[in-house]
């Protein structure tokens, strides 16, 4: 009996104000979906980091006739002190940091190059005399390139110890500013929302106060008062989480594997079970801003 | 049953009590009368018992309970023991006169076998029989109280407050209401309306408490509107305790238990 009276009260609310239900649907859909974003692309982010920081190098460059950095002064390096260095990577002091490494000579890295930038114009420019000879080491806990660069750097015939995870840095910040952009959105989304659901609940309850002021009169208590419209703001929320819900299974669905990794194959991308773990973050949070903020909106009603 | 002490209410804003030290007792099974100019303080003294209001000093008691002390939690248990009629009759218009009176019962989670079996009888009772599937606005004005006092009895409430239950309606159709209050009167409910209604006090021969610019300046048992047994009080006097038998002129005893 009460629980048909209260549902009765909810679909009559609900029916009364439906602009602004509608509009409460649209704020928290979008507010959620840009909530839902930023926790994929975080995800994203992670998921990028561990995959390349683990394969990130550090070369180790020699001098060439050109370069005129570090220890160098326009002589190449000479076999003797590249065997210098390999005996240093060989050494006690610095094997147990390092998991493998391989030397590149000229050939091989202007190869590489003619691979990286085939059809681009500065392919025909280099010629092998231009590329750098270099050590490229794996180590084995790849945040400690640092100790590779101070046990190396100072030697006679070294250009320069660098660690690739520097250029990676620079991407993952770029990625890491969008996505708290798209976190300070959905904050400032989410306000919007809050109180859009605080007025809307007032609104419905001001249409209402013929009832609400009989329902006092005559004792009802203060929880059967506010229930309907608690049920009422968390009802609009729940539509726009679900929308929303939909709207990030669908980007990483369509978006991200459908079109993301089919261009960059080699890449690994956020997949439809991290969406899936979103989904249930989205429902909870909608739910939670709309219980808070009618029953908040609900409470000036209450007073005795 | 009801009992205020050296009550005073003074509204935010203003600096003329509403209500200047009012003490009053009303009795189980009383039938009062509270008459006095609009701006007396009549209904400021309803709100206070519906503990619609705190009072700025002094304290009320209602059915054995201090008003100041109940916790806001535990009003709408307290306020289920009375029921309220008021002089614009409040029916919710897209209701059924059957649906009006349920739904009281129904806020306060009554059970639905409970509901219809209490509702047919109080709408006999107020002698609206046949008229259940009625909407308000089909209904004469008396019809419309009477409905209200079925939704204000409906609960078996220990105290009936009426605020000018019969100021909307003609002399005739006043009087089957307070037919219908004595009724109610009784069966053992104590009544207490407020009223500008003379020709309804000075029939029925009731308990009169008058108020002038918040006073009691007379508590008069068997009194008529305006009174023949003394002058009308100055307002200055004020009455310290106007229990039972302190009234200046008890001249009867009727209604009392």
């Amino acid at each position: 009996m009460r629980l048909a009276l209260v549902l009765g009260e909810v679909g009559q609310g609900l029916r009364r104000n439906l602009s602004m239900v509608v509009s409460v649907v649209l704020v928290t859909f979008i507010s959620l979906t840009f909530v839902g974003t930023a926790i994929l692309l975080q995800a994203q982010i992670n998921q990028m980091k561990s995959y390349w920081y683990d394969r990130a190098q550090v070369a180790v460059y020699f001098c060439t006739d050109f370069s005129t950095v570090g220890t160098c002064g326009q002589t190449a390096a000479t076999p003797e002190q590249i065997a210098q260095v390999e005996a240093q990577l060989e050494s006690p002091t610095l094997a147990p940091f390092i998991e493998a490494y391989y030397f590149e000579d000229r050939e091989q890295a202007f190869a590489n190059f003619q691979e990286q930038f085939e059809g681009n114009a500065i392919a025909s420019l280099v010629t092998p005399e231009l590329m750098t000879e270099a050590y490229w080491v794996n180590l084995v806990d790849p945040t400690q390139s640092q100790i590779l660069a101070d046990a190396l750097r100072g030697l006679a015939g070294v250009e320069s110890v660098v660690d690739q995870r520097s250029y990676l840095d620079q991407i993952f910040d770029i990625l890491n500013a969008s996505s708290f952009t798209a976190i300070g959105i959905a904050a400032l989304m989410l306000v919007a929302a809050a109180l859009l659901i605080a007025t809307t609940i007032r609104l419905s309850a001001f249409s209402r106060r013929r009832e609400l002021g009989i329902m006092r009169l005559v004792g009802a208590s203060n929880r059967f008062i506010q229930t309907p419209f608690v049920i009422e703001g968390v009802v609009a929320a729940l539509i726009g989480s679900v929308l929303a819900a939909g709207a990030v299974v669908a980007i990483v669905h369509f978006f991200v594997q459908g079109y993301l990794s089919q261009t960059l194959p080699q890449t690994s991308f956020v997949g439809l079970e991290d969406a899936l773990l979103v989904v249930p973050v989205l429902l909870g949070a909608g739910a939670l801003l709309a219980a808070v903020s009618a029953n908040v909106a609900i409470s000036r009603y209450l007073r005795v | 049953m009801i009992r205020f002490d050296e009550v005073t209410k003074v509204y935010r804003g203003t600096a003329k009590p509403a209500l200047n030290s009012v003490s009053l007792e009303v009795l189980s099974g009383e039938f009062v009368f509270m008459v006095g100019a609009s701006g007396s303080g009549k209904s400021s003294m309803l709100r206070l018992v519906l503990k619609e209001d705190r009072p700025s000093t002094g304290s009320i008691h209602v059915l054995g309970q201090d008003l100041n002390r109940i916790s806001s939690r535990k009003v709408p248990y307290f306020r289920r023991n009375l029921g309220v009629v008021f002089q614009d009759f409040r029916l919710l218009p897209n209701k059924t006169v059957f649906d009006n009176v349920a739904f009281t019962l129904q806020v306060i989670g009554k059970s639905k076998g409970f509901i219809h079996e209490a509702v047919p009888d109080v709408l006999a009772m107020v002698g609206l029989d046949g008229k259940a599937e009625r909407f308000p606005h089909e209904l004469s004005g008396g019809e419309q109280q009477r409905v209200a006092i079925a939704r204000a009895v409906v609960n078996k409430p220990s105290i009936l407050l009426a605020d000018e239950p019969t100021g909307n309606l003609d002399p005739t159709t006043s009087m089957g209401i307070m037919t219908l209050l004595e009724r109610i009167n009784a069966n053992g409910t104590t009544v207490l309306m407020a009223t500008h209604d003379a020709g309804i006090v000075d029939r029925l021969q009731r308990r009169v408490v008058e108020l002038v610019g918040g006073r009691v300046v007379r508590d008069e048992r068997g009194g008529g509107y305006v009174t023949q047994a003394v002058p009308v009080m100055p307002t200055d006097i004020v009455i310290p305790q106007s229990g039972p038998g302190v009234g200046p002129a008890a001249t009867s005893t009727e209604g009392w238990r």
